[in-house]
């Protein structure tokens, strides 16, 4: 067995009175696919939050292999997570409208560029450098999603499927060592879904980068996913291949209701 | 029509992109330097306004502009600035040695009034802003010993070392230089990562931090760069004016500063200036037309400022993007001619934002 590069203990999170995540509990392995799905509001998103440091979990731990060791990922502050090499997408692209692509993608190099203040404002050799080689690391990124074509484009002016890929390169850009996908394949048409699958592949096998995703197109999570965590209502229904969970009774059941609740529906004979 | 065919990442972050850059730039800077032979003394006074404004712009753009932060008290840091200027070249402080100290003591200022805007947004941050204005106004009227309260202050010429810049072209080469040396840190700013920090932040705070930055921290910087630059524009403002009294440092000020940079258009750099000179150009503008019209227009009181609101009713409804997004498009126009359609500049509907997370 692979070492788990995320582990997840009893999580908990409370909105008030929605429990909105409930005794959560799942590893994520090194170098796998792992999605999580389920019906709407099954607690997805907010577990990705948690994660991303968001949200706090109200019970619960997660433990993460940074790059000196097991640590506790819920006791970091929001902005370290990048630098531990968790990156993330966003369910409704969250990227900087207003700004290039290439100027997205080198705020995803944010954590790797050096320099202080005054070196900034006087831009100096070094920073000119650093500069240089921010780009270079990120036109690899650049090539790897074939986003040549847009790399001097504005945000605000490019179509959906675009901007889905654009965050999924400014994610690459942190150099991570786990990519939180929320939703990679939502708003984007067949062929674009398609292109979706390889690239998270190409991220695995190529890159070696370990990919949690929520997604909802089983065709894709059958695809790409190594292992699969079906939620509803913030608790965990099953978890295995996606054929396991796919054919688990209780997951048919959250999806499509029972065979009690459709005798209900069914008319009486007159 | 000109392409620019990049084959060196060098290319994409120099100052000057072509070679039009070059010869426009470096023809302003040469008027820059020519000025006080072009232009009378009256009007040299004036351009060395539109640059101690265009400081303060600068300033107010940074944290307007590219980071998303309004303030409605701008003129604060402005006086914060001015009178440690007036009151440290009193004490015989050389001027550049009371320069860097009015910069620095508007950047203390500025990371105290930065301190809500990690937790306020929006017209809250505004709110909070404007009523540090009025607090500050009222210490410079009650604190007589240091500012002089309302009787005012009296500030001395300019002495560098022993060089005393005492006519009007020695100081616009002093606020010149100045000017050159802010804009070029604003620029050199924008283009390293911290600026691109900035701008993440004005676009999506969620994902800004998601990538690793620090948002107390950059938020906070960009409030102290912006009241340090404000309070560099105020010190040269000191010595322009030669008087300080409280009331040159109130929310009308505030909201001309305001103004300078929506009009002259957010989010860049050519912005502030451009909103300088029509902050400075329209009062003479009035004046000069103020001749040809009705008594009982020319005379009416207010006429300034209600000209000033019909310009920026105007802009937020017609060019939000400022002076400098008309000049955006014009250019755009020249170059494209005949091609150039009107949609073109026409904004994209966003797609929907996730309201989830604010």
């Amino acid at each position: 067995m692979t070492t788990s590069l995320l582990s997840a203990q009893n999580l908990s999170v409370r909105f008030g009175g929605v429990l909105a995540v409930n005794n959560v509990s799942f590893d994520v392995r090194e170098g796998e696919v792992f999605t999580l799905i389920g019906p709407n509001g099954a607690g997805k998103t907010t577990v990705f939050n948690l994660i991303s440091r968001i949200y706090t979990p109200t019970a619960g731990t997660i433990d993460y292999a940074g790059p000196g060791g097991m640590l506790r990922l819920t006791d970091q502050p929001p902005h370290k997570i990048a630098s531990l090499g968790i990156a993330r997408t966003f369910q409704n692209i969250e990227l900087f409208e207003h700004a290039t692509v290439l100027h997205n993608l080198l705020v995803g190099h944010h954590t790797h560029s050096g320099g202080n203040l005054l070196s900034h404002m006087l831009y100096t050799r070094s920073v000119r450098q650093a500069e240089i080689a921010a780009r270079e690391e990120v036109e690899r990124v650049i090539d790897f999603l074939d986003l040549q074509h847009h790399r001097d484009s504005y945000v605000a002016g490019l179509p959906y499927g675009v901007r889905k890929v654009v965050e999924l390169a400014r994610a690459l850009c942190t150099r991570p060592k786990l990519l939180l996908l929320d939703e990679p394949s939502s708003g984007l048409n067949v062929e674009e879904t398609d292109d979706m699958a390889f690239w998270i592949q190409d991220i695995k096998n190529e890159l070696g980068i370990t990919v949690l995703m929520v997604e909802h197109d089983m065709s894709l999570v059958s695809k790409v996913s190594d292992r699969v965590l079906a939620m509803n209502q913030g608790e965990v229904l099953a978890m295995g291949t996606p054929r396991e969970v796919q054919t688990d009774p209780g997951v048919i059941e959250a999806y499509l209701g029972s065979v009690d609740d459709m005798s209900s529906l069914r008319r009486e004979a007159a | 029509m000109r392409f620019i065919f990049k084959t060196d990442y060098d290319q994409d972050i120099r100052l000057a992109k072509h070679g039009g850059h070059v010869f426009w730039y470096g023809l302003l800077c040469l008027l820059l330097v020519a000025a006080p032979v072009l232009l009378s003394e009256y009007l040299l006074a004036q351009l060395t306004f539109i640059l101690i404004y265009g400081i303060v712009g600068l300033g107010l753009m940074l944290l307007a502009g590219f980071t998303g932060l309004f303030s409605i008290g701008h003129a604060a840091f402005l006086g914060v600035g001015a009178y440690t200027q007036a009151v440290f070249t009193g004490m015989g402080v050389p001027f550049p040695v009371a320069l860097a100290l009015a910069g620095l003591l508007s950047a203390a200022v500025g990371v105290v009034v930065g301190l809500p805007a990690l937790r306020v947004k929006g017209i809250y941050l505004g709110i909070a802003t404007l009523s540090f204005g009025f607090i500050v106004e009222e210490v410079f009227a009650r604190w007589e010993s240091v500012t002089g309260g309302n009787a005012g202050k009296s500030v001395g010429q300019v002495n560098i070392f022993g060089w005393v810049a005492d006519s009007g072209t020695s100081f616009y080469f002093v606020c010149l230089v100045v000017t050159v040396i802010c804009t070029l840190a604003c620029i050199n700013l924008l283009r390293s990562a911290t600026g691109r920090a900035f701008v993440a932040i004005r676009d999506s705070e969620i994902s800004a931090q998601s990538m690793g930055i620090h948002l107390a921290y950059y938020k906070t910087l960009s409030f102290a760069l912006s009241a340090a630059l404000a309070g560099i524009g105020g010190a040269l403002y000191a010595h322009q004016i030669r008087f300080l009294s409280p009331d040159q440092f109130n929310i009308i000020q505030s909201i001309d500063l305001l103004l300078m940079v929506v009009i002259g258009g957010l989010g860049s750099i050519h912005g502030a200036f451009l909103g300088a000179i029509f902050l400075i150009g329209l009062p003479q503008a009035i004046s000069a037309v103020k001749d040809f019209l009705p008594e009982a227009i020319a005379q009416a009181p207010g006429l300034k400022a209600v000209i000033y609101g019909a310009v920026l009713i105007g802009f937020v409804l017609f060019e939000p993007m400022g002076l400098y997004g008309r000049w955006l498009k014009i250019r755009t126009y020249l170059q494209l001619f005949p091609f150039y359609r009107k949609g073109m500049f026409k904004r994209q509907k966003s797609f929907q934002k996730s309201d989830r997370l604010k």
